[in-house]
């Protein structure tokens, strides 16, 4: 079990967590953020490990992982 | 479930003012943990460059000066002599620490300061808008080397860790990436045996990290990761150059 | 009271900030102020919780300065002429950020590389800030050794109650010369804590920050109106001047440093010649005490403004004397000295 919550506000939307993520769950949201960027969204959570490499490059530390 | 990855306590919770995929953020969070992790951030003084990460000291959560550009290994240096109980890091860029500032990074060495550098080559100028860094690689165009830069007339890129390493008093030197998780979690624990060397008073340890600037290398952040992986680190490879065993 | 020993003026000015509790100094070798650093070196590599950097320039050793103060310390520099120029962008920061220390000019011939010889050009870099920006320096102008002494312990102790950088311009024939000195014992002053704003690390309070910057104009003006109220207390209370013989005087000579000693001199040679000579030696040359030349100029309708210089403080006198008197100027530069013979000349053509 494991699982990620992302900061919307906080995420410029880089997209460097979706390169990283090994599981390929990760995508840019169609919404638009306070700031103007489409922030990262996870899809299929049922698949994420938790190997934290999506919290790990992201640059703004929009990312908590849980387990 | 238990939070297994979130913000450091070393970091405040301002939200950084970097440009999106901006390496700046994973370093400090990198440098933040080590903090955190040695249980030093109360008694860690750091100094905050001229450029982008001048403003490091809101996202710190720990004392910070902000130096004159290039001139931090100096102001760190009369922070160590004068209160030699406190951990003290530099945070500067390549036009910082390998242009304005090479005078004062070179003597800090030597003298072996008791301090950490976190040294981040993006080859280029960031804030005052894509000017050539003296890490610029050859041929690359940015603002001031709009035809590419010519070693005949803008010198070769210099490689600060490589030089550095020749110096005795460097007990450690080390050249990390941020591209990947592999590299970040190497990074971290070059940051963190950076830090170990001032804690067991073995003199001065830099950690050169290379970073991305995708505003100015007019890239998107994952093409900007790219660019480094492909260009950069052919140039300036990875690894450490001077650790304290071989100085032992 | 101690004992009168004779000592160098430079070497006097280091023992004097040591005895002042100054435990950390970083400077480079320049003529004619090595042996400051020389005598630093001698003590204070020999003292605990204390300091001594030979810097790699005149940049890095006020740099060091600016890091060793920032934790509290009492800390200094000194220089000449063409180092104190270096030391000017980590002067300006030190002032933004409000931060105690004392700098040394012991000046020398200019401009350029210049001489190595006494001179006074350093004035308006000195009084009127000296890097870029708008801020002043609390500047002090020794004339014997004895003054060496005093007014460098004095200039720790008003750089700490201002929190501002402090100056002690001398020359090189202050810095070179031997004269009987004496190590007074000095009332205890009081002087504002400093644990509101050191570096120290954050136990147990918020994390805190010296950045001499700020990129809201609003923000960094209020900051240059605190700066400017800060430099109106210190020119309310901190004027200090020696006037000799000015009341019934023919003409006042305004000098300060060296050349205020030689026209002492020139005062008495003019006594025998019937002719009397005044004198303002400005001791600060910031605050300048134009309050003093104000009042005299209603009294007196002649001043001669001597420098080693072709001629800086004499705009301060200037605007001291607002067109009450007439100003004139003599002056020698690149290393040389005015003897008492051309400067009474000098008077007599005034007279």
């Amino acid at each position: 079990m494991a699982k990620i919550i992302i900061d919307e506000e906080r995420c410029k939307g880089c997209e460097l967590c979706i390169t990283a993520c090994p599981k390929h769950i990760l995508v840019m949201s169609e919404q638009f953020n306070k700031k103007g960027y489409h922030p990262a969204k996870q899809i299929k959570p049922e698949e994420c490990t938790g190997c934290a490499f999506c919290a790990m490059i992201c640059p703004d530390i929009s990312i908590e992982v849980f387990k | 479930m238990k939070k297994v990855f979130g913000r450091p306590e070393s970091l405040t919770d301002v939200p950084f003012t970097y440009c999106p995929g901006c390496h700046h953020g994973t370093a400090h969070r990198l440098v933040a943990e080590v903090l955190d992790e040695f249980g030093i951030r109360e008694k860690t003084i750091g100094i905050c460059p001229v450029g982008c990460s001048v403003f490091a000291y809101l996202f710190f959560n720990c004392d910070v000066i902000c130096a004159a550009h290039g001139r931090a290994p100096a102001i760190a240096t009369g922070i160590k002599r004068s209160k030699p109980d406190s951990i003290v890091f530099t945070y500067q860029g390549d036009g910082d620490l390998a242009s304005i500032g090479t005078a004062e990074i070179v003597h800090a060495a030597n003298r072996g300061e008791n301090i950490t550098v976190i040294f981040i080559n993006n080859a280029i100028y960031g804030m005052t808008g894509g000017q050539m860094a003296p890490t610029t690689l050859v041929g690359q165009v940015t603002q001031t080397s709009p035809y590419g830069r010519d070693p005949k007339t803008m010198g070769y890129p210099i490689k600060m860790s490589e030089m550095l390493s020749t110096i005795k008093g460097a007990t450690y030197i080390s050249r990390v990436a941020l591209t990947k998780p592999a590299y970040i979690v190497k990074a971290k624990k070059a940051i963190k045996k950076a830090f170990q060397v001032q804690l067991d008073g073995k003199g001065f340890s830099m950690v050169e990290i290379l970073s991305t600037c995708p505003t100015n290398w007019g890239l998107s952040p994952v093409e900007a990761s790219k660019w480094l992986e492909e260009n950069m680190i052919p140039y300036y490879p990875l690894g450490e150059f001077r650790t304290p065993e071989e100085v032992a | 009271m101690g004992e009168k020993i004779l000592m160098k003026g430079n070497e006097a000015i280091g023992e004097a900030a040591i005895r002042a509790g100054c435990r950390f100094y970083f400077g480079y070798p320049i003529t004619p102020q090595s042996e400051i650093t020389a005598y630093m070196a001698k003590r204070l590599l020999k003292m605990k919780d204390a300091a001594f950097v030979q810097a790699e320039s005149e940049i890095a050793a006020i740099n060091m300065v600016y890091g060793a103060i920032a934790t509290g310390v009492r800390a200094m520099t000194s220089s000449s002429g063409p180092g104190i120029s270096l030391k000017q962008e980590g002067i300006s920061y030190i002032a933004c950020s409000e931060l105690p220390c004392v700098i040394v000019n012991i000046q020398r011939g200019g401009p350029g590389l210049g001489s190595i010889q006494p001179a006074q050009g350093d004035y308006f870099q000195a009084t009127k800030g000296g890097g870029h920006g708008d801020y002043h320096l609390i500047v002090f102008a020794p004339s014997s050794v004895q003054e060496l002494v005093d007014l460098t312990m004095d200039a720790f102790d008003l750089a700490d109650k201002y929190r501002n950088p402090a100056m002690i311009l001398g020359d090189g024939l202050l810095g070179q010369m031997m004269e009987a000195v004496e190590f007074k014992e000095r009332p205890k002053v009081n002087l504002p804590d400093k644990s509101g704003w050191t570096l120290t690390g954050c136990k147990g309070r918020k994390h805190r920050y010296i950045v001499p910057f700020d990129l809201d104009p609003r923000v960094l003006e209020k900051l240059n109106k605190v700066l400017d109220e800060k430099y109106k207390r210190i020119k309310e209370k901190e004027v200090r001047y020696e006037a000799v013989n000015i009341e019934n005087a023919d003409l006042v000579i305004v000098a300060y440093g060296t050349v205020a000693r030689i026209v002492k001199t020139v005062i008495n040679n003019a006594k025998k010649e019937g002719i009397n000579i005044g004198l303002i030696r400005p001791i600060t040359l910031f605050p300048f005490p134009e309050k003093i030349i104000a009042e005299t100029a209603s009294k007196i309708n002649k001043f001669l403004v001597v420098e080693m210089s072709l001629g800086q403080m004499i705009e301060d006198v200037k605007l001291a004397v607002s067109g009450k008197a007439e100003v004139n100027f003599y002056g020698r530069t690149g290393g040389v000295i005015p003897s008492p013979v051309e400067i009474l000349e000098e008077v007599k053509k005034y007279l």
